[in-house]
């Protein structure tokens, strides 16, 4: 690979995540670290050729990294704030071992999720520190300008820096109160990339497979139950991304979507994943929703879907999370398992959370088990309802299109 | 580091405390206090009267300006304040989490600065 600059780039792919992660163990500084990376790169850029690939390339990257790190704060002349590297500045650090490398790599994991930091900035620094996307491409990906994401990494940076957010794996008391923090943080990343089309982006970047990535490895290294859910339920919900779109460009909901399409790779590996996350108790949020698209996978079409399995589901994920929406699909279970009169007065119980009404996934479902039960007129007004509340064009001219196919003229 | 933790509440929850109540969260409080200082973790600090007595100042154009209480209508108030001494941000919000009032108020965690030193 010594002279070939597509493997080197192939490296820095591969290699360039678990280097930084190790140089900010080292160095103790983001900036510092990124900077001493990509020096480290240029070296092996220029001295392989000559003399050789290593035999341990990531050991020699992070060693060669650590030297011009240090170097470079000699040069800042910042010695007083990094007198510890300094101490022992000739014993650069012990051989980094695989171990070490992925306690770093989750500690970087768990310092870009740290709860004191807003989620916009959590969703940002791990896409920049964990994907290694560049601060443009992050942008891009979030629909951002590159300057307010420049700033808010920035800032993100700096409070790291300055409130003491430590760079650490949480200790077994914590973590299980931070792991869903990091979850939520992945499951964010892949909904950006699931909720948007490809395709018309510049740079190649699927956000719903880097998320997916980013869990494999989190799995990997830290082998918990919910982790695995959540790997199950993104493979599960990513198996139909063919199908939730027609060729139009128009929503199609699960129901009426072409179950040929779904992707049968991911399916079975969403089966593995929850099988691996089941066997691990207690069962979390994300295995049960995981279960939840295991059953909708497993119904050759909408008509044999499990229904009473799906309420029963939702039943043990609204226990662990009350919230209105999770009442809201549970709702809609029930309908279809009993009689759209039934789920319709699950429904009726929500109408005093002040923040379901202005959901129009919730007019929405309202309006389908009206049109179900048989009444048009209220499926008419539920459905108006539903579209002045949603802004995104796809949602809107399904909705319009629902309408309409009432036949009432309105 | 050291680390300022602010306790706010709304005193509407306090008021309609009863006698015994109030006096058990000012022993929980002591107790508290006496724990983190035991670990070395609790540098000083202080409750405070409610926010009726408090008293605001401003200068402008070198004219002292002096109102009544804090002032904007918040719906928590600031009722005390610990400084602590704490390894990183993790460890001063599990010592934070376990300031009584955390329970139904809120406290927020600042790291505190250093002045820079006379020119």
């Amino acid at each position: 690979m010594a002279n070939d600059p597509l493997a080197l780039g192939q490296l820095y792919q591969q290699q360039s995540r678990r280097v930084l992660a190790t140089l900010i163990r080292l160095l103790g500084d983001f900036a510092l670290a990124e900077e001493a990376m990509q020096e480290a790169f240029t070296a092996a850029l220029r001295q392989w050729p000559e003399e050789g690939t290593p035999d341990n390339p990531t050991a020699w990257l992070i060693r060669a990294g650590q030297r011009r790190g240090i170097d470079q704060i000699r040069r800042k002349q910042t010695a007083r704030q990094y007198s510890h590297l300094l101490a022992n500045d000739e014993g650069v650090a012990p051989e980094p071992d695989e171990q070490s490398i992925a306690d770093d790599q989750l500690r970087l994991m768990f310092t870009c999720c740290h709860p004191g930091l807003s989620i916009d900035a959590r969703v940002a620094l791990t896409l920049r520190e964990m994907c290694g996307l560049t601060t443009e491409q992050v942008a891009s990906a979030l629909l951002q300008k590159p300057a307010t994401l420049a700033q808010r990494i920035v800032r993100a940076k700096k409070k790291i820096r300055e409130a003491g957010i430590p760079y650490e794996i949480p200790g077994a008391k914590e973590l299980p109160q931070r792991l869903p923090d990091v979850l939520r943080v992945v499951y964010l990343v892949f909904n950006e990339g699931y909720s948007r089309s490809d395709g018309d982006s510049v740079v190649d970047i699927s956000l719903a497979t880097e998320a997916i990535r980013l869990a494999e490895e989190l799995g990997r290294l830290l082998p918990q139950g919910e982790i695995f859910g959540l790997l199950a339920l993104m493979r599960l919900q990513h198996s139909r991304r063919h199908a939730r779109q027609d060729t139009n460009g128009e929503l199609v909901t699960l129901e009426d979507q072409d179950r040929t399409r779904w992707d049968q790779h991911d399916i079975h590996q969403g089966f593995e994943w929850l099988e691996l996350a089941l066997a691990a108790s207690p069962t979390g949020p994300y295995t049960l929703q995981a279960s939840i698209a295991a059953v909708h996978a497993q119904a050759p079409e909408a008509e044999t879907t499990d229904w009473n399995r799906i309420a029963r589901l939702y039943d043990a994920l609204y226990r662990q999370q009350p919230s209105p929406v999770i009442a809201l699909n549970r709702a809609v279970a029930v309908a279809m398992r009993d009689t759209p009169a039934d789920g319709l007065r699950l429904l009726d119980t929500l109408i005093n959370e002040k923040e379901i009404l202005n959901y129009h996934l919730f007019h929405a479902a309202r309006a389908d088990l009206y049109r179900r039960a048989g009444d048009p007129k209220a499926a008419a007004a539920a459905y108006k309802r539903a579209i002045d509340l949603t802004s995104q064009g796809p949602e809107q001219r399904f909705l319009q299109r629902r309408l309409a196919e009432l036949g009432l003229i309105t | 580091m050291k680390y300022v933790a602010l306790v706010y509440y709304q005193e509407s929850i306090i008021d309609a405390m009863t006698e015994q109540e109030w006096h058990d969260l000012n022993q929980e409080c002591v107790a508290g206090v006496e724990r983190l200082s035991a670990q070395g973790n609790f540098l000083t600090g202080q409750p405070l009267q409610p926010v009726d007595t408090a008293t605001t100042i401003r200068v402008r154009n070198e004219e002292v300006l002096i109102t009544d209480g804090p002032f904007a209508e918040t719906k928590e108030q600031l009722a005390g304040f610990y400084l602590l001494d704490a390894r990183d941000l993790n460890e001063a919000i599990q010592l934070a989490s376990r300031i009584p009032p955390a329970r139904f108020g809120s406290i927020e965690v600042r790291p505190a600065r250093e002045l820079p030193p006379k020119d």
